[in-house]
């Protein structure tokens, strides 16, 4: 491959990267609160509650996000399968007879949908580690000022539980800068997948290399972002 | 009338009987010191008395009101409304401060008045400069806990305490989280309020400083109360074996 090929490799990735950010974004945006509400589901007194929330943060993490990915894409067009073949007919099934998978939007949000299922699960592990090691000498001192539980909560616990998860959330962000390389397994066109086609093009691993770069830089930019938000909580120990 | 009243007050964890039927009276403006030996049940009543934990049964009455009280040998506790005035009225100084490391001195000392008093951020403030003056801290109301010694941190747990005008005041082993050289300036700032008449029960394991600012003392063993009275007759005098036992581990 020579410099122009290497450039026209970079243009292509270039108009697939906005795909790669789109899912990374939207994985980022909802796995948070949703993970916030999981560890809130986690920690809830109804006990039947707290074990269906283990049993989904164990699977979760306990199976590959590939298989994950597979098996929330291919679940509608299994149900549809299952509808022609018992030849049921009622809205459920017609309304699933709509669904194009290799429709953009369906492959997009069906990729959301696990993409932010496994990445919650994640968060709301760190999100109770944080809350659980904050001292209780915190919540005596301000049940001794007659604080409330939501003034203890939010104006004391949370803004220390913050700081105390952002080492490990940053961990779990780059990770999901790279995990979106997994989009590819469902032919989502996304970088990954442009220079694996690429790669086939031109009988060389150079587009492999260069989504590499790509994936590099995005992870540069993460990493000062955390820096620089780590730096803004640095004022207390 | 005395502020604080305790009456057969008793405490299990498990099988453990941490608190057999203690009774005692503080008053107004008296200081009281509690002494006694590792596991006694100092904290556990300090921490019954301001509901960190439930007593399982017994009186207890801070300035009139009830806090607890025990019918067909069950605790029944005051309602949430009635706790809450209570709670108000008595403060807690803890071993190891409990500051609220994400605010700063200032921060930390207005954020009862202004959340739980909702007093105006100004009058709080001021309230928490003259605060500040009395525990010699004027300096440093922007630092954060962080960045002050044990000494400093636990005048500014003192000064947060008293930013809510509690008519109690407790302290369970002030200094001994302290370099014994800071010990100093916890005991005078003690001694300050005690000029002022606070009231205040102060766990402590310095007899000579029970002796010096307290003007009763109680010694807890084993959950009773074994023996309690004037400070020179009780560290001069004692007539119990136990006590003389204890202080004379103390004095060696
Ligand atoms: N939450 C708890 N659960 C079980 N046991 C407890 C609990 N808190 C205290 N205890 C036990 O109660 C007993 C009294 O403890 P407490 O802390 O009241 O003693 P203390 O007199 O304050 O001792 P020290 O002088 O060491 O502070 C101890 O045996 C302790 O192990
Ligand atoms: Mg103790």
């Amino acid at each position: 491959m020579n410099f122009d090929d290497i450039k026209n490799v970079a243009e292509i990735l270039l108009q697939y990267l906005p795909n790669t950010l789109k899912l990374f974004a939207w994985t980022l945006v909802l796995s948070i609160p949703v993970g916030v509400i999981v560890t809130w589901l986690k920690k809830c007194r109804f006990k039947p509650i707290s074990w269906l929330t283990n049993l989904y943060i164990l699977i979760m993490r306990g199976t590959p996000l590939m298989l994950q990915i597979i098996a929330v894409y291919y679940a509608i067009p299994m149900l549809m399968a299952g509808a022609r073949k018992s030849g049921a007919d009622n809205w459920f099934y017609t309304l699933l007879g709509k669904i194009n998978t290799r429709d953009e939007n369906y492959m997009f949000i069906a990729l959301v949908v696990a993409f932010v299922l496994n990445y919650a699960a994640y968060f709301a592990e760190i999100f109770r580690g944080g809350i659980e090691s904050i001292p209780v000498g915190q919540y005596e001192a301000s049940s001794m000022l007659g604080m409330t539980k939501m003034q203890t909560f939010f104006r004391i616990i949370l803004p220390q539980v913050v700081k105390r998860v952002i080492p490990a959330t940053s961990n779990e962000v780059i990770v999901l800068v790279k995990d979106t390389s997994l989009a590819n397994v469902i032919a989502f066109a996304e970088i990954t997948l442009k220079s694996k086609q690429m790669m086939n093009t031109y009988s060389s691993i150079v587009p492999l290399f260069v989504a590499g770069v790509f994936y590099f830089i995005m992870n540069a930019i993460v990493t000062v972002a955390f820096v620089y938000i780590e730096k803004k909580f640095n004022y207390y120990k | 009338m005395a502020i604080l009243e305790v009456k057969n007050l008793s405490k299990t964890f498990g099988d453990l009987k941490v608190l057999k039927d203690i009774s005692f009276n503080v008053e107004q403006g008296q200081v009281v010191a509690i002494i006694g030996p590792s596991g006694s049940g100092k904290s556990t009543l300090f921490r019954c008395i301001n509901m960190l934990e439930r007593a399982d049964s017994g009186e207890i009455t801070v300035s009139g009101l009830k806090m607890m009280t025990t019918e067909k040998n069950k605790a029944v506790f005051a309602p949430s409304k009635i706790l809450r005035q209570i709670r108000l009225k008595i403060g807690l100084v803890f071993q190891n401060f409990n500051l609220f490391p994400h605010m700063s001195v200032m921060q930390n000392i207005i954020e009862a008045p202004t959340h739980v008093l909702k007093q105006s951020k100004k009058e709080a403030k001021a309230n928490a400069e003259k605060l500040l003056e009395k525990m010699g801290l004027e300096e440093k109301a922007k630092s954060y806990p962080c960045e002050l010694s044990g000494g400093q941190q636990q005048r500014v747990s003192i000064a947060r305490a008293l930013a809510l005008n509690p008519e109690i005041l407790f302290f369970d082993e002030p200094t001994s989280a302290l370099d014994p050289e800071l010990t100093g300036e916890i005991l005078k700032v003690i001694k300050e309020l005690a000029k002022e008449k606070m009231t205040m029960v102060i766990v402590t394991h310095e007899m000579a400083f029970a002796r010096e600012v307290a003007n009763h003392v109680i010694f807890m063993d084993g959950g009773y109360i074994v023996e309690e009275g004037d400070p020179e007759e009780l560290f001069g005098n004692t007539q119990n074996e136990r006590t003389k036992q204890f202080l004379q581990r103390y004095n060696n």
